[in-house]
């Protein structure tokens, strides 16, 4: 047998830090960053004789998440502990929800190349996150940083309905792009705001029964994320083609090497002995705040591409595109409310914005510049300033100086397109002159031989021609 | 009587991060063992007019506004630790996380 006969079953728990202003439990800032256990308090230190306050935003955003999420919204919930040993869990367990969570049975749809998927959602959750271990290389111990301890998370839990690695980035993208809409998390994963738990079987095709799964936790990057399906989904089938066992384990997932490694020593560590929290009250909501905050919701992105389709008439790849994410989405918005071209800034964001994204290995919401610029720089383009291959420059350009003006940028390296009907003229003569085979082959009915003659004259002005005028003179010479 | 193994004992105490004796795992069995059975009264109770409660108390919904107050000062938070440095709480080395 081989790698098609079998099928790839994953699932994911997605932790998003919320952007509260404050912890879970105590009135700490939530910010991240700042000195060493400068956002700390004997609350979220764990001194003894200390009680945790529920903070009422985080059971807010929670519900909004829920609600976003088609999920059921618990009316009576609780808290739980989590019981387990680290040493940057100072309470040594974690407030979290086991049996009643605050949200569940809902679902996402997400884009496949088969069209779209309904993914399910088990359950949405609120708990509060642990702090930092920080290393040195001499060999001095380990150092507690405290801020990030009851830092508020929700964990969304999807059923096992992802059956691929492009079926989990797409799962991903559209939660993250929801939980950005609705306001609850800035979901940047280069901090750790956004993270996933990824749980990975495989099965024979046909199978009904699961295959044993194993889990990989804290993941936040969308590539390692693929790159860790791709290597544990082929380890687990040449498992199984060897006649072995999939051993259900928490492993480790190596950056440097791209593998996966079993973690014997944490075997039996995952009994929890979850019990409520007496220390905190029960959480009951009526339907009126649950219908509030309903009510309250933004715009969320299946209505913002709905509106793009109809509005603006983006082709569907390019709603989809740029409600992947709300930055992107928030950027086009204010792109077309100066440029007035929907058509060029969804275009200039799905090829040009999202390449240099990609050889940056960035993210849309790392992009330094705003909608401004792009609704500038479409503005160029439209009037004939700069070309459109000038404008992939000026992007560029601005990825290093998100502070300078297109405008400025395109002056100040004298990017400006030539439009002089005169000065083209002149490119225009040069380059017939230098190919007389191409004026030939273009009078006997090669059109081909017009595209490379433009390419030429394009070579020689640095993309600097305005390629409207340039056809039209070249067509006209060929035509004398 | 309630039933408790010796095997459970142990893997509690493991998990408690305690290294008991036999002898003292001897002991801890009869002392669950009678301790559970003791708590098992609790199921003899006739509870059919009583609704199912949540909390261990009748008290909902204690929120707290979502606004910063700073705690003064890390040195506080930081005195009473055996060892610190950097701002940060020292503690034995801390290896493949
Ligand atoms: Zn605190």
């Amino acid at each position: 047998m081989s790698k098609q006969d079998y099928e790839i079953v994953i699932g994911l728990e997605v932790h998003c830090e919320l952007s509260t202003k404050t912890k879970i439990f105590c009135s700490c800032s939530a910010e991240f960053g700042g000195e060493p256990n400068t956002h700390c308090c004997p609350i979220c230190m764990a001194m003894p004789g200390t009680l945790p306050v529920l903070n009422e935003k985080v059971v807010e955003y929670a519900v909004k998440a829920g609600l976003a999420t088609n999920c059921k919204i618990a009316q009576n919930s609780k808290n739980d502990r989590k019981n387990y040993f680290y040493p940057d869990l100072p309470k040594s367990y974690q407030i979290s929800q086991f049996d009643i969570p605050l949200c569940y049975d809902g679902y996402i749809n997400i884009e496949t190349e088969e069209g779209e998927k309904k993914i399910r959602l088990e359950r949405i959750h609120i708990e509060e996150d642990a702090g930092k271990l920080n290393h040195d290389d001499y060999g001095r111990g380990s150092f507690v940083d405290l801020n990030r301890a009851g830092v508020p998370l929700i964990e969304c839990v999807s059923k096992p309905d992802l059956r691929s690695k492009e079926e989990v980035d797409s799962y991903l993208r559209k939660i993250k792009s929801i939980f950005e809409y609705i306001g609850i998390s800035d979901c940047k994963m280069q901090e750790g705001s956004l993270r996933a738990d990824v749980n990975v079987s495989v099965r024979k095709k046909g199978a009904t029964e699961f295959g044993t799964r194993t889990e990989m936790k804290n993941m936040n990057s969308f590539r390692n994320i693929s790159r860790l399906i791709e290597y544990e989904t082929n380890r687990q089938i040449e498992v199984l083609e060897e006649g072995g066992e999939i051993i259900q384990e928490t492993r480790r997932w190596d950056d440097i090497s791209g593998k996966t490694f079993s973690m014997r020593d944490k075997e039996d560590a995952e009994d929890y002995r979850y019990f409520p929290d007496p220390d905190l009250v029960a959480i009951q909501l009526s339907d009126e705040y649950i219908e509030k905050i309903r009510n309250a919701l933004p715009e969320l992105p299946e209505s913002r591409k709905k509106r793009y389709l109809e509005e603006y008439q983006l082709i569907p790849k390019a709603a989809n595109f740029v409600t992947s994410s709300k930055y992107y989405s928030d950027m086009f918005e204010e792109a077309i409310k100066i440029c007035q071209n929907p058509k060029t800034a969804s275009n200039l964001m799905m090829s040009e914005i999202a390449r240099i994204l990609n050889e940056r290995e960035e993210e849309p919401e790392q992009i330094p510049f705003t909608g401004r610029e792009l609704g500038e720089l479409v503005q160029l383009i439209d009037k004939g300033t700069i070309s459109s291959s000038i404008s992939k420059k000026v992007l560029e350009e601005l990825f290093e100086n998100p502070k300078s003006a297109p405008s400025k940028i395109i002056e100040e390296k004298g990017w400006v397109q030539i439009s002089d009907e005169g000065a083209i003229q002149e490119v225009v003569n040069k380059i017939l002159q230098a190919n007389p085979q191409s004026i030939a082959d273009y009078r006997a009915g090669k059109d081909r031989a017009l595209g490379f003659l433009v390419g030429q004259a394009m070579k020689e002005t640095k993309g600097k021609a305005n390629p409207q005028l340039l056809n039209k003179l070249f067509i006209e010479e060929l035509k004398k | 009587m309630a039933d408790i193994t010796k095997n459970e004992i142990m893997h509690i105490a493991k998990l408690a991060m305690l290294n008991l004796t036999d002898t003292e795992i001897e002991g801890y069995t009869k002392d669950m063992q009678e301790i559970l059975a003791y708590a098992e009264m609790i199921n003899n109770l006739d509870t059919s007019d009583i609704d199912e409660t949540i909390g261990a108390t009748k008290q909902k919904n204690k929120f707290r506004k979502d606004e910063v107050i700073e705690f003064q000062t890390r040195d506080n938070l930081l005195q009473n630790a055996p060892s610190q440095a950097e701002g940060m709480f020292r503690i034995p080395k801390v290896i493949n996380t």
